[in-house]
């Protein structure tokens, strides 16, 4: 029994009531999530919003101050709607579908650094355990697109399946890239590396740090990621999977009410996770973008806030000004434009390394 | 020609473009009429919500003729005549339009001699059932009592083109 106490004290602790010296995995995992389907509240307000303003409209603005409420009223709605489940889908499997791709794209984010020691499981495969996670994410859409026996959403879900795998290979080689300069497949040490080494060091002016990221020596892969990011989480422009034109809604046809919100829900989830990935990988974590004395008192998880919120920036503006792709378009980038030149760069990348003995040694510069 | 285009697909020159007029975009003043809180302006030819107007002296101008019922091509008119009970005069014992059926094409207006019914400016009466949406005498008298100003400022200023 010996292992009882401390395994609690690890799950449930609470120092301030004097029930362990350390808050507990539970409340930590309960805060990041609340907090997390917060900040998803106002990412999808954001989305309307960006949207709204590009086509010189206001967007929501009448539920609270410009709107702010807006996402909760719109949660009270789905959760007040009936549930409607076809007659002829397979029930069990039409109702997992939704949990399994909500359960999937929060699950992701118990490795995601937000601050400096703040991941819930700093892991050393972080990298790996990601990409795993987030590609368990089509069994969401396969499952709720094959479970409602019917015509849109099978060949929005066929869509779907297609398009994540397909850009989940240059999203890969893409991280490879980043992995050859860092040489650790944790995702804190992806971040260190960006601090330590870098652009910024061998100019000779350590403080301009956000030279030191990976954006600027990888810039061909930080904008391949971002569109393979665009195209793995079904972002407009390609959105294929619900193209309301061609498809109605995709896989989502048959869904309404609880179910539909929690389709919605864990895709902007994944919408987020793929932000503070760029984040992480790309524009160093939670590093302030100048080591200097303003910018580095503001608490590293302000800064990839931030940092998220401006890729996200991105991909609102994206889904506002970009035209759909066709879907021959869609595979014909990411399998012949995408892949070859994530593959290239892969060799380039290492040669460079190879003659030029950079990348993070583990700490020394 | 193809050298440039091919930079010009790699370099992705068309989206920052883009990005860049989709930010002038962001910033303009929006054109949006914040519908609710304010309203956009209406014509005085506007054919809204039907009323049935009086005269000044409280008296209903509604003569039962019947030529609103009959020229209404929806057929959404439903009126029974017969003698006042006090002094014996033609009025409608019964006035009810449908305004489900209604399409609002302002025939009957065009058609009454006495310009007591009119569509009125109101646009805003949609209801929870439909039954709500079948309007008899008292429902469009009351209308017009309600909307009488306003309907007889749009008749004085659509009256010089008639």
């Amino acid at each position: 029994m010996d292992w009882l106490l401390p395994s609690l004290d690890y799950l449930l602790g609470v120092p301030f009531l004097g029930l362990g010296e350390q808050i507990g995995f539970v409340w930590k995992a309960l805060l990041l999530l609340v907090t997390l389907l917060v900040f998803v509240a106002y990412v999808l307000l954001a989305d309307r919003k960006i949207w709204a303003a590009v086509q010189i409209r206001r967007g929501p603005n009448v539920v609270g101050a410009f709107g702010l409420l807006q996402s909760f009223a719109d949660l009270l709605k789905f959760a007040f709607k009936e549930p409607l489940i076809p007659a002829g889908s397979d029930k069990v499997v039409f109702l997992l579908a939704p949990f399994i791709t909500v359960l999937v794209s929060l699950a992701a984010w118990a490795v995601v650094p937000i601050d400096e020691g703040w991941a819930m499981a700093d892991i050393n495969v972080g990298v790996l355990y990601i990409l795993a996670i987030s590609s368990l994410g089509v069994y969401g859409v396969i499952m709720g697109g094959w479970a409602s026996n019917s015509k849109y959403p099978f060949l929005g879900a066929l869509r779907s399946a297609a398009q994540m795998v397909s850009y989940e290979v240059s999203i890969g080689f893409v991280i490879i890239t980043v992995l050859l300069c860092v040489g650790s497949l944790n995702l804190t040490d992806i971040v260190h590396a960006q601090q330590e080494m870098g652009l910024a060091h061998m100019l000779g002016v350590p403080w301009l740090s956000f030279l030191n990221w990976f954006w600027l020596p990888l810039f061909p892969m930080f904008i391949i990621f971002f569109i393979s990011a665009l195209a793995e989480t079904n972002r407009p422009p390609f959105d294929l999977p619900e193209a309301e034109s061609e498809l109605v809604a995709g896989f989502m046809v048959e869904y309404g009410s609880t179910p539909y919100m929690m389709f919605m829900l864990g895709e902007y989830v994944a919408i987020v996770l793929m932000c503070a990935l760029t984040t992480i990988l790309f524009m160093g974590g939670w590093l302030p973008p100048i080591d200097a004395a303003p910018f580095n008192w503001i608490p590293g998880a302000v800064w990839f806030v931030l940092k998220t919120s401006l890729v996200f920036f991105m991909f609102a503006m994206v889904k506002a000004f970009v035209p759909r792709y066709r879907y021959d378009q869609l595979m014909r980038l990411g399998w012949k434009v995408f892949l070859p030149i994530s593959i290239v760069m892969i060799f380039v990348v290492a040669f460079v390394l190879q003659l030029t003995g950079w990348g993070w040694h583990g700490g020394m510069a | 020609m193809r050298a440039i285009q091919f930079l010009n697909s790699l370099l992705l020159r068309e989206f920052v473009s883009t990005f860049f007029l989709a930010m002038r975009y962001f910033f303009k003043p929006k054109p949006t009429i914040n519908y609710p809180f304010e309203k956009g302006p209406v014509s005085p030819r506007f054919r809204g919500e039907h009323a049935l107007r009086r005269y000044p002296n409280g008296e209903e101008r509604c003569i039962a003729c019947k030529l609103c019922e009959a020229i209404c091509p929806a057929q959404a008119i439903t009126i029974e005549a017969g003698p006042r009970q006090n002094d014996g005069t033609r009025r409608t014992v019964r006035y009810d339009i449908d305004m489900v059926k209604c399409i609002y094409c302002g025939f009957c207006q065009e058609a009454c001699p006495v310009d007591a019914i009119v569509e009125g400016p109101n646009f805003e009466f949609a209801t929870e059932t439909r039954e709500e949406l079948y309007f008899d005498k008292e429902k469009l008298l009351e209308n017009g009592d309600r909307w009488e100003r306003e309907i007889a400022a749009n008749l004085a200023a659509d009256a010089p083109y008639r």
